[in-house]
């Protein structure tokens, strides 16, 4: 069904300048496989070498962040809204 | 690919970097984008929220990454960036910053040694997240209009 996947600003130039993309998916894992198929070179933003998301991407369904919910195995609605959203981390070590 | 900022935002970050010393200090940075005209035209400070390790990382939530964000469209700008202090040690980005960088932003670094805010930076990402690229920092007497 399909869904809207809210791109972060620091993103958009990997995804076609677009501020959203439309998916058809049923989780948020498929969510974001769709959006990599379509946009491949978001891939090693989202996502570790070993295939897990980054720690610091969080993604959210609607207003709940996945990580409270069943993670990459939440269920999407048609009309639901996925939204990636940075945390940022650093430092001198 | 430079940045610009006025004088007066990087002695304010200078001044955050000192007053937050031995701990790093972090926020957003707020401004416009347009192309190889990127400006900051003002700061939006963020609590570290790397309570384990201050004195050697920070870290800021998606809540905050929110708030500035709305901070930022309430005056017509956006986050282009983010700065973050490197108390004793040198402004030039690590392996752990590079690790949990995101592209397009820039991320600017201010050395603050024994409390005396020192050298300021700026860098962006590497596309393929390889290595960071230094950013011209350019300091201008005042904002573009």
């Amino acid at each position: 069904m399909p869904v809207k996947v809210i791109i972060p600003t620091p993103l958009r130039p990997f995804a076609g300048k677009r501020e959203n993309v439309e998916v058809s998916a049923a989780t948020v894992g498929e969510a974001l496989a769709s959006l990599i198929a379509q946009h491949g070179d978001l891939r090693r933003h989202l996502f570790a070498d070993d295939g897990r998301l980054r720690s610091f991407v969080n993604v959210y369904v609607n207003d709940d962040d996945i990580r409270y919910l069943q993670k990459e195995k939440t269920p999407v609605r048609e009309g639901d809204t996925i939204s990636i959203v940075p945390s940022i981390a650093g430092g001198r070590a | 690919m430079s940045l610009r900022v006025t004088a007066e935002i990087a002695e304010q970050i200078r001044a955050l970097g000192a007053a937050g010393y031995p701990h790093e200090i972090c926020g957003a940075l707020l401004g416009r984008d347009a192309d190889e005209a990127r400006e900051v035209v003002a700061l939006f400070p963020l609590d570290n929220r790397q309570e384990d390790s201050p004195r050697n990382r920070f870290s800021v939530t998606a809540d905050d990454v929110r708030s500035a964000e709305r901070a930022a469209h309430a005056q017509a700008l956006e986050v282009v960036g983010w700065y973050h202090s490197h108390p004793d040690h040198p402004a030039r980005p690590s392996e752990f910053d590079r690790e949990h960088a995101w592209p397009w932003y820039s991320y600017i670094i201010v050395s603050v040694a024994a409390g005396a805010a020192e050298e300021i930076t700026s860098w962006r990402l590497e596309d393929d997240r390889s290595s960071y690229q230094a950013e011209a920092l350019e300091i201008a007497a005042r904002a573009r209009s």
